[in-house]
């Protein structure tokens, strides 16, 4: 675990060009007035449980501090603010699933979840699924090796959508396997190659 | 078809840890107060569970409270338990829980049928069972923030001439046309279950039955739930656990979509003869339309030779321009019920055998019953 306090100072390690994305899409910049007070705005507030704005998120392992508005979604939050991009916003509506993390290892939607609600929570997105080495996830080789997908917009999704499924399924069935990445749609029309892509990556992921 | 616009207007943010503090934000915040845009409205506060009904709202700029009460923290809100021969639900546990819950699935089947099949995997992850029973009219001419009655106007453009209520009441209807979109509503109706709503003030309980609303009784909302109030509890009595149910729910796709019309129905039966019955279509009026003629013309009867009762399902229907085959799907759904027949289209949720009365065969699983 590391801490990266993208809205205070340049951690090490950080590019000059990465720290002023980061600064401007935490809004340092734009907001600079609402950001500095926050902790005390907040403090000032006397009803129970009111949201602070500096926030710290747990997001593939490592514990990022960032300034999270009160009402940002976890989508927002992940691709605009800790530049995890691989999230894709397809509809922002729940009806496609291309948007799709694991939370505490279940998928949701992050267009339709609030940031705050999941603080405290371990975050998965697809750029967690390889290892720091570079070496690809089973279930993303699995993928690969059955060139599972066209365009490859909605993977990430179906990647996160299929790794959690298999967390309670690890052995399903081509079926239950379309069932448990239902709530995921391919404009592409591809499902069959990538479920045959999805069920290899299962069958690494059992191999170990 | 959804804008996607930038985000949702400011609001302010509240995450309560208690029933207790929720209620005193909702009181505080609740009423009389003013909407973010300068308008007077009787709402400030909103409640929010899974956001999944809500989210989309307050993006399209249709819904603009400026504070808005989480209750992702409220631990007590959350979760299945057994009080005496009761199953108390909170409102906060997901779909997915009450789907796969085992004490749910051996003595309310029916209740985890209809959960099973609400929208996808991931919103049956992240919406709530008192997300799913409260959310609001899915009409899209209201959903799209046209001035109609449900919105306070004094026109509803469904039932204009040319409009499109392919999805709209059957029956009913008075001025509004919209129906209740949730799943769960009609199961929980024919369990006989009670919902228990608090305010700072009371705490009060109510029939499942008597927690959705007409447009005879109020055109601008589907629930009783006043602007300070909580769902705390959904509690199912023991009357009719473990009896014969049967869920049926009919939709353009198989994921994603509301029910075009469904059917739940538990039946008490001596061998083949139904004692006693209770069938709630849904989708098809403004609440979930219970049917007490079948009801009656069932009891006492061997169910091969009573399914014409469900004739009596449709009896004063009146469909609009084009939503004539909800009646024809009403009455079909309600003879399948009563003969305990398989659903008439396939449906992936389900399979071949459907789920109800039948064992975990696996452990436990967020995404609910799968296809066998
Ligand atoms: C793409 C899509 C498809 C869908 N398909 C279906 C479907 O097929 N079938 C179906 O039934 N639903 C469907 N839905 C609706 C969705 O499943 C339900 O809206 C969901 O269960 C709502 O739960 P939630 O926890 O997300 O509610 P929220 O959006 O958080 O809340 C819904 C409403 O209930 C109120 N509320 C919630 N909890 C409480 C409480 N404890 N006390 C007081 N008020 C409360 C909120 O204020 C709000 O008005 C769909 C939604 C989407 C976006
Ligand atoms: S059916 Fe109801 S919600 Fe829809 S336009 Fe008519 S009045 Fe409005």
């Amino acid at each position: 675990m590391c801490d990266h306090d993208a809205a205070m100072s340049r951690p090490a390690g950080m590019t000059r060009r990465q720290f002023i994305r980061s600064v401007i899409a935490t809004g340092v910049v734009s907001f600079s007035v609402p950001l500095l007070p926050a902790r005390g705005g907040a403090a000032a507030r006397t009803a129970p449980g009111t949201v602070e704005r500096l926030v710290t998120l747990t997001v593939n392992g490592m514990r990022r501090r960032v300034d999270v508005l009160p009402n940002e979604t976890l989508a927002q939050t992940l691709r605009g603010k800790l530049g995890l991009t691989g999230v894709k916003v397809g509809c922002d509506r729940a009806e496609c699933g291309a948007c799709t993390v694991l939370v505490d290892d279940v998928p949701v939607y992050s267009c339709s979840t609030l940031t705050h609600s999941v603080l405290g929570k371990a975050i998965l997105t697809v750029e967690g699924l390889a290892s720091p080495g570079g070496e690809l996830h089973p279930l993303q080789q699995g993928v690969l090796d059955e060139q599972g997908f066209q365009c490859g917009y909605c993977a990430p999704g179906f990647l996160m959508t299929a790794l959690g499924y298999l967390k309670t399924n690890p052995d399903p069935t081509r079926q239950q396997l379309a069932h448990g990445v239902s709530g995921n749609l391919c404009r592409c029309q591809d499902y069959d190659k990538i479920l045959t892509g999805l069920l290899r990556g299962a069958e690494y992921m059992r191999r170990g | 078809m959804a804008t996607v616009r930038d985000g949702m207007p400011h609001f302010d943010l509240y995450q309560p840890d208690s029933v207790e503090d929720a209620l005193a934000l909702l009181d505080r915040l609740g009423r009389g107060a003013h909407m973010d845009d300068g308008t007077d409205g009787p709402l400030r506060a909103w409640v929010l569970a899974g956001g999944l009904d809500c989210l989309e709202r307050f993006k399209d700029r249709i819904r603009r409270p400026s504070a808005v009460v989480d209750l992702a923290r409220v631990g007590a809100l959350r979760g299945v338990r057994r009080e005496g021969d009761e199953t108390v639900i909170g409102p906060m546990t997901t779909l997915a829980e009450v789907a796969r819950h085992p004490d749910i699935r051996e003595r309310f089947g029916l209740l985890a049928e209809a959960a099973a099949q609400v929208a996808s995997p991931q919103i049956r992850n992240q919406g709530t069972l008192g997300g799913n029973l409260s959310q609001d009219a899915r009409c899209w001419y209201y959903r799209g923030g046209w001035p109609c009655y449900r919105a306070g106007g004094n026109i509803c453009y469904a039932a204009a001439p040319g409009a499109m209520n392919r999805e709209h009441a059957v029956f009913g209807a008075r001025r509004c046309v919209a129906v209740s979109p949730s799943d769960t509503a009609p199961a929980l109706v024919a369990l006989e279950a009670r919902l228990v709503i608090r305010n700072a003030a009371r705490t009060r309980m109510v029939a499942a039955e008597d927690y959705f609303l007409g447009p005879e009784t109020d055109i601008t909302r589907l629930t009783v739930l006043e602007p300070d109030d909580l769902l705390v509890e959904i509690r199912i009595p023991p009357t009719w656990a473990g009896t014969r149910f049967h869920f049926e729910k009919v939709r353009d796709r198989p994921v994603w979509d509301f029910a075009l019309a469904s059917i739940a129905a538990a039946m008490r039966q001596t061998g083949d003869r139904i004692d006693q019955a209770r069938l709630v279509l849904g989708s098809v009026a403004a609440r979930p339309w219970r049917l007490p003629q079948v009801e009656a013309a069932l009891a006492g009867r061997p169910r091969e030779e009573a399914a014409d009762a469900a004739d009596l399902a449709v009896r004063g229907a009146v469909p609009l321009a084009h939503n004539g085959y909800k009646v024809t799907l009403a009455r079909n759904l309600a003879r399948r019920a009563i003969l305990g027949q398989p659903p008439g289209a396939p449906s992936l949720a389900m399979g071949a055998s459907g789920l109800m009365g039948a064992p975990d065969p696996s452990p436990a699983r967020q995404t609910g019953k799968e296809a066998s």
